[in-house]
């Protein structure tokens, strides 16, 4: 079908896209690799030569390495199982019959369309705050002892935000694909008297659970770098330094860029992890 | 067929349904009302939900103090400009692999799409140094190129996903016809094209312009764009609720707005193609 030529027109028309990625990809990366072997302080002496695997093993082994992995798995393990189960519920709600349908999946997105510095700053000051929060006014409506959520319930906190903002987007793709289900054949499981749990169970999870997979995934990597919710909120304090946040500090506030990178190259390992399974999905779906 | 619903159930699910709704909306629906209270209202117990004087001099404080209009247009120049530049370069490989596929375009998609697994952590301080060392820190200019190499992937996914629903049997026709290659392409290819554009350009701007981990790393004074501006209220100036409201709400307005007609993109493109 395609000609030599017409092959090669197309690979010139692939070439910038191609090329760019590939800089933006090696470049950064070849640097980040580079400075993990190295001693390099940018503000107290620069480069201080080769010091092997020493700022790997530093870096895990120091006091902040396991409380940082801790809260980066409670948070991204608290969100996805927040927006994941809301998102199922939400989603089958939303695909029922009803008056103003669209109105309310508008309502529903809507979060999601917030920058993450609005959102973490607006529940921080306007609903978090200890005295005049809007949590704070209910709590003491019902007679309760306001909290001062950012400090006393940080890892609640910054969870509640962050779900907040990614139960749309679960919400939006089960929605979707809870659309594509044949109605007929659950309709049918209806006169054939199955309960709705049943239902559930055996009709709608199963057909769900390629676009719960993706959400998982895409989540995931997602979650794992959230920077701007942490950065204006807590600032990584009481318990929500995540790793994404431990390696912004190393490399940026206390400028020890060795032992940031690599963290870095821990992180991009990880995040790696997550995406080969993403990929294989996504790349089964490419054939198809 | 339709399910047969009686009323009494589906003005149950209107019900619930809104309420859920209302509730999720509730945070920025209360941002929006506080933007127009007076300092003393916004914090009045118990609050106040309607029943205020309406006012405007929040937005007139914010835009007189912290010069708004300059941090929006910071916004618009690297969220469109990063679009504009990503769609261009897209264009011709997205036409190129969805029209002339070879047996290596799968593993280009997908090794595309693994550079936008790269946590951006990983490679801050390699990005932060080449930065000062082109001069590129806190321009725009050098925003809008890294902020287009980050949703690159993302727009070549997409525009993929839509030239491959553009039936091959009309290029073919337009072949057997005589077309020329740029024939074909402006005057066959460019109009069934352009919906599914639009659709990559709304979405990438909406992700370009709520991206904050670069503009908060990369930005100082001269290039920050909304996010940094909203950031700079974290403290202790956020606790002038009226104030933050009122800045929060002109920085997430436009969004919303071009959010509401992008739900169906949203998913194509945030999926790569993986849920339509």
């Amino acid at each position: 079908m395609a000609t030599q030529h017409s092959r090669s027109v197309a690979r010139l028309m692939m070439a910038p896209a191609v090329v760019l990625l590939l800089g933006w990809m090696l470049v950064p990366l070849t640097m980040t690799l580079y400075f993990s072997f190295k001693k390099y302080l940018p503000l107290r002496g620069g480069d201080l030569g080769w010091v092997g695997f020493d700022n790997y093993i530093r870096f895990v082994s120091s006091s902040s390495f396991w409380p940082a992995v801790q809260a980066t798995l409670v948070i991204v393990g608290g969100v996805l199982v927040i927006t994941v189960v809301l998102g199922i519920l939400l989603a089958m709600l939303l695909d029922q019959p009803m008056w103003g349908q669209g109105v309310v999946r508008i309502l529903v997105i809507a979060p999601f369309f917030v920058m993450p510095t609005v959102s973490a700053l607006v529940w921080k000051n306007m609903f978090m705050d200890p005295v005049n929060g809007l949590l704070a006014h209910l709590w003491r409506f019902f007679g309760a002892e306001p909290i001062s959520w950012l400090s006393e319930a940080s890892m609640t906190s910054i969870i509640m935000i962050v779900s907040w903002q990614w139960l749309p987007f679960a919400t939006l793709i089960l929605l979707t694909a809870i659309q594509s289900l044949d109605s007929e054949q659950l309709e049918a499981a209806e006169m054939d008297g199955a309960p709705v749990l049943k239902r559930f169970y055996h009709i709608i999870l199963p057909h769900l659970s390629r676009a719960i997979t993706i959400v998982i995934l895409i989540q995931t990597i997602f979650l794992l770098s959230i920077f701007a919710e942490i950065f204006v909120t807590t600032g990584g304090a009481f318990g929500t330094r995540t790793l994404t946040y431990l390696i912004f500090q190393r490399v940026l506030e206390s400028q020890n860029v060795g032992l940031g990178s690599a963290g870095g190259v821990y992180a991009i390992i990880l995040a790696n992890i997550v995406a080969i399974f993403l990929m294989r999905i996504v790349g089964k779906n490419l054939d198809a | 067929m339709a399910r047969a619903v009686t009323t009494r159930r589906k003005s149950l699910n209107t019900a619930l349904a809104w309420a859920v709704g209302l509730l999720i909306f509730f945070p920025i629906l209360w941002t929006i009302l506080t933007s127009f209270k007076t300092e003393a209202q916004a914090i009045a117990s118990p609050p106040l939900f309607l029943n205020f004087n309406w006012t405007l001099e929040n937005y007139a404080i914010v835009q007189e103090r912290s010069d708004y209009m300059r941090f929006l247009w910071n916004s618009v120049i690297i969220a469109g400009g990063s679009t504009v530049l990503g769609v261009i370069i897209a264009v011709p490989a997205a036409w190129a692999m969805a029209f002339v596929p070879s047996k290596r375009t799968k593993d280009i998609l997908l090794w595309m799409l693994s550079t936008k697994m790269l946590p951006a952590v990983g490679v801050l301080y390699p990005i932060y140094l080449l930065f000062i060392r082109l001069g590129l820190l806190d321009t725009r200019g050098g925003l809008v190129v890294v902020l287009m190499l980050i949703n690159l992937p993302i727009i070549v996914w997409m525009l993929y996903t839509y030239f491959r629903e553009i039936p091959g049997e009309i290029l073919e026709a337009a072949r057997m016809d005589g077309a020329t290659l740029k024939e074909e392409i402006l005057y066959v290819l460019t109009p069934m094209a352009i919906p599914g554009i639009a659709s990559t350009v709304l979405l990438n701007f909406i992700l370009a312009w709520n991206e904050a981990f670069w503009t908060l790393n990369l930005t100082a004074v001269d290039a920050a764009p909304l996010t940094a501006f909203i950031a700079s209220y974290s403290s202790p100036e956020g606790l002038f609720f009226a104030k933050l409201s009122a800045a929060s709400t002109m920085a997430i307005a436009p969004i919303l707005i071009l959010g509401w007609f992008s739900q169906k993109q949203l998913v194509r493109g945030l999926t790569f193609g993986a849920v339509k």
